[in-house]
């Protein structure tokens, strides 16, 4: 018993005040690209040359934020004259058009759906379909209930069931072998319901584009409302999103 | 050991026709006198080799790896019948190659996808059917026994798989693991993407091994290009692969503790481990490390900065880690649930073939960072630690074991200046018609890449093999005669990957 106590004190309180109060993230993280559009036509290809998800169109001079997995490969070649990554964490997207970009987003408030915001803005609940990523995404999302971010708070929970579920949450390229299970879950959501891909296996197929055992991304099988990039998001961009599309 | 087979380091490329190449009787002769003098299975894979399809093993004695190839034979005895650790690779070869190995006793896909060659399917599938196929999952038969299945999707927030429990009344009398849903087709993507993807497909083969995998394939293609990392590079990669097994295990200590629902633990973990993850995040930008390692080094420097800083976090966090590990232990409601609970025996452990901290618990010491050091590892004193009861506790223990060596093991690489050349692109031309096999001590265990190249030092055949293709059975076998309540705990005392698996 003393030693719970004593845990329990040294432990403290870890919540995040966010979003009443901005965070901070180490340096070296990766967010929303800030392009520079006059940058030499050489170094723009370069860095389209040398993604390893050609996710950057040299002749828009834009990148897919739903197909870069933010390595960093291009900030280092261009030594940040043509792209470089801000600490922006918000990176989510209702539309997928809107993955293209040159460094602005438009601003999820505005595009969000009135009726979601209606109608789950005070309780969400949310089931989880893992369909052929890494587990990075799905770590992350986990990663929501620790005490730090402490998702329950703002009245938002990962259920056990479809049938408990106002939307899925769905991470992966959706595999050949996952397909089949994802759309059962999806149906088994009781309508209205929301969808929402993650990550950016879910998005594009991510680092398995290409394979024939996997999708092209969760909009080429069921209509989407709401994209967030990163590989894997990290919390704080998962936080956001929720937040910001649904409150 | 005299035998054949060639002898080969880890990491270090050789040309292709230095392997020998058996005719299969040889080559059967000399893997069953390897195997029974307790030599153990790293590798057991077919590739196409021109027109002709070819058979390679590679195996592990203390200290000793040792490879061979064959021609693939009309007919094919099964190892398996011999030796239990070969079951998985020989149902893995015959879904990819259309081989079969006759008098296999539990013949069966793996993850549920043709051949790669157009043969007569060997498990009588078309693949029009969802997974399982054509397959009758294992049945028990008799009065008051039933069946539970579970998946592909979980209720909680983790990866798909189908498990399948035959019980009598709350015991299992036998689990069924069905894998192969998230199969993205790893290896054949390694084979024809372009090098440049190579590593962001390695770091996406296992999220929260990402750092492992990426130094499997990094040092893989360092050795047939010959290149070496610095100093200072291999320093970092050492502690990004420390910094990984340290917040898997602080993960799994708490997922323990919430399961038998002490949840103080369980909190306290999860956040720690979060802040084991964010000093990932420091060193590269990313929380699972993805993007640090690439052939040739890393890609980030160890700034002053960064060194003081990362020293000063885990300096704060160590009391903490220790004493909430200490809580953990010390509670009796705790203890109740884990100890004598899905216990495996070490003959057990043995005949599987188990690795990592699976075995570890076990009582077999093996551990890659030990015998086949790679990158820092051969200038560390790594300990050898074993727990004997096999149990949940005896997993549990020795993942807490593990966190604290890490955490020393860093602290120590922490104490000096490390200076490394950044890798800017990291591309490099392999060399043709070569072999490298790379092991690596990764959280789970060992993990393994094997590459061959072709005349043109393409890929010809890219292998993959998680710790946890050995280490499935391991579940299964410690389900046995076990509450099947007890099922989570189990599963989170060896959680095995899915997606590494299923590749």
């Amino acid at each position: 018993m003393l030693k719970t106590l004593k845990n329990r004190f040294e432990q403290g309180y870890r919540t995040s005040r966010y979003p009443k109060e901005k965070i901070e993230l180490s340096s070296r993280y990766r967010g929303l690209p800030i392009i520079n559009l006059s940058a030499p036509d050489d170094v723009v290809m370069q860095c389209a040359d040398a993604c390893p998800q050609n996710a950057i169109d040299p002749q828009r001079k834009m990148i897919d934020i739903g197909r870069c997995v933010f390595c960093g490969t291009c900030e280092r070649l261009s030594e940040g004259k043509f792209i470089s990554f801000s600490r922006n964490f918000e990176l989510a997207v209702s539309l997928k058009e809107h993955l293209w970009t040159a460094g602005r987003l438009p601003d999820l408030s505005r595009h969000a759906s009135q009726h979601f915001k209606a109608l789950f803005g005070r309780s969400l609940q949310l089931r989880q379909v893992s369909a052929a990523g890494c587990n990075a995404c799905e770590a992350d999302l986990n990663v929501l209930a620790t005490p730090f971010f402490d998702l329950a708070r703002f009245g938002i929970n990962f259920v056990a069931s479809p049938r408990h579920a106002d939307g899925i949450v769905v991470t992966g390229p959706i595999s050949r072998n996952m397909k089949t299970a994802l759309l059962k879950t999806y149906e088994a959501v009781p309508s209205p319901k929301v969808v929402i891909a993650a990550g950016c296996c879910s998005l594009s197929g991510g680092p398995f584009s290409g394979s024939p055992e996997v999708s092209k991304g969760l909009d080429s099988l069921i209509p989407v409302d709401l994209f967030i990039p990163g590989c894997p998001p990290h919390p704080l961009t998962y936080l956001n999103a929720l937040l910001t599309y649904f409150k | 050991m005299k035998t054949v087979f060639k002898q080969i380091v880890n990491g270090k490329a050789i040309a292709r026709d230095i392997i020998p190449r058996l005719a299969f009787d040889e080559f059967s002769h000399e893997v069953l006198a390897i195997i029974g003098e307790g030599g153990k299975i790293v590798h057991y894979f077919a590739y196409n080799d021109g027109s002709a399809v070819s058979l390679m093993a590679v195996f592990r004695t203390d200290k000793l790896l040792l490879a061979a190839s064959c021609d693939v034979p009309q007919n094919y005895p099964a190892f398996s019948a011999q030796s239990e650790p070969f079951h998985m690779f020989e149902r893995e070869m015959a879904e990819q190659f259309g081989i079969r190995p006759e008098g296999h006793p539990w013949l069966k896909m793996v993850r549920y996808h043709a051949n790669s060659r157009g043969l007569p399917d060997v498990f009588g599938n078309n693949y029009s059917q969802d997974i399982p196929g054509n397959y009758d999952y294992y049945t028990v038969e008799g009065e008051e026994v039933h069946e539970v299945a579970v998946g592909p999707v979980h209720a909680g927030v983790i990866e798909p798989g189908h498990f399948r429990f035959n019980c009598v009344g709350e015991r299992v009398l036998h689990l069924e693991i069905q894998l192969g849903y998230q199969h993205r087709g790893v290896e054949n993507l390694m084979c024809n993407a372009d090098f440049k993807r190579l590593p962001v497909i390695a770091e996406g083969i296992a999220g929260d091994t990402a750092i492992g995998n990426c130094l499997c394939m990094a040092q893989a293609l360092e050795g047939l290009a010959y290149v070496r990392p610095d100093g200072g590079a291999r320093i970092i990669r050492t502690i990004a692969q420390e910094l990984e097994r340290i917040a898997n295990h602080v993960g799994d200590l708490g997922a323990l503790s919430g399961d038998v629902a002490f949840l103080p633990v369980a909190n306290y973990c999860g956040r720690m481990r979060g802040d084991f993850l964010n000093m990932t995040l420091l060193l590269c930008g990313n929380r699972f490390g993805k993007g640090l390692v690439r052939p040739g080094g890393v890609c980030f420097q160890m700034t002053e900065e960064n060194r003081k800083t990362l020293t000063e976090r885990i300096n704060e966090l160590t009391p903490q880690v220790e004493h909430v590990i200490d809580l953990l232990f010390s509670t009796h409601s705790v203890l109740s649930r884990f100890e004598n609970c899905g216990a495996v025996s070490r003959l057990d452990a043995e005949k599987l073939g188990l690795v990592g901290p699976a075995a570890r618990a076990c009582g077999i010491a093996y551990d890659a960072r030990r015998n086949f050091p790679t990158e820092h590892y051969r200038f560390l004193d790594i300990n050898e630690h074993v727990e004997l009861a096999g149990d949940v506790y005896a997993r549990a223990k020795l993942k807490a074991h593990e966190v604290l060596e890490s955490i020393s093991i860093i602290q120590s690489l922490l104490k000096d200046h490390v200076k490394t050349e950044c890798v800017v692109s990291g591309s490099f031309n392999p060399a043709p018609s070569s072999f490298v096999v790379t092991v690596n001590e990764a959280w789970r265990g060992e993990l393994s890449h094997c590459v061959l190249t072709d005349a043109a030092g393409k890929i010809l055949r890219y292998k993959v093999k998680d710790p946890s293709f050995h280490n499935w059975n391991g579940l299964a076998m410690a389900l046995r005669d076990t509450g099947i309540s007890d099922f989570p705990l189990n599963n989170k005392s060896f959680n095995l990957s899915y997606c590494g698996f299923d590749l």
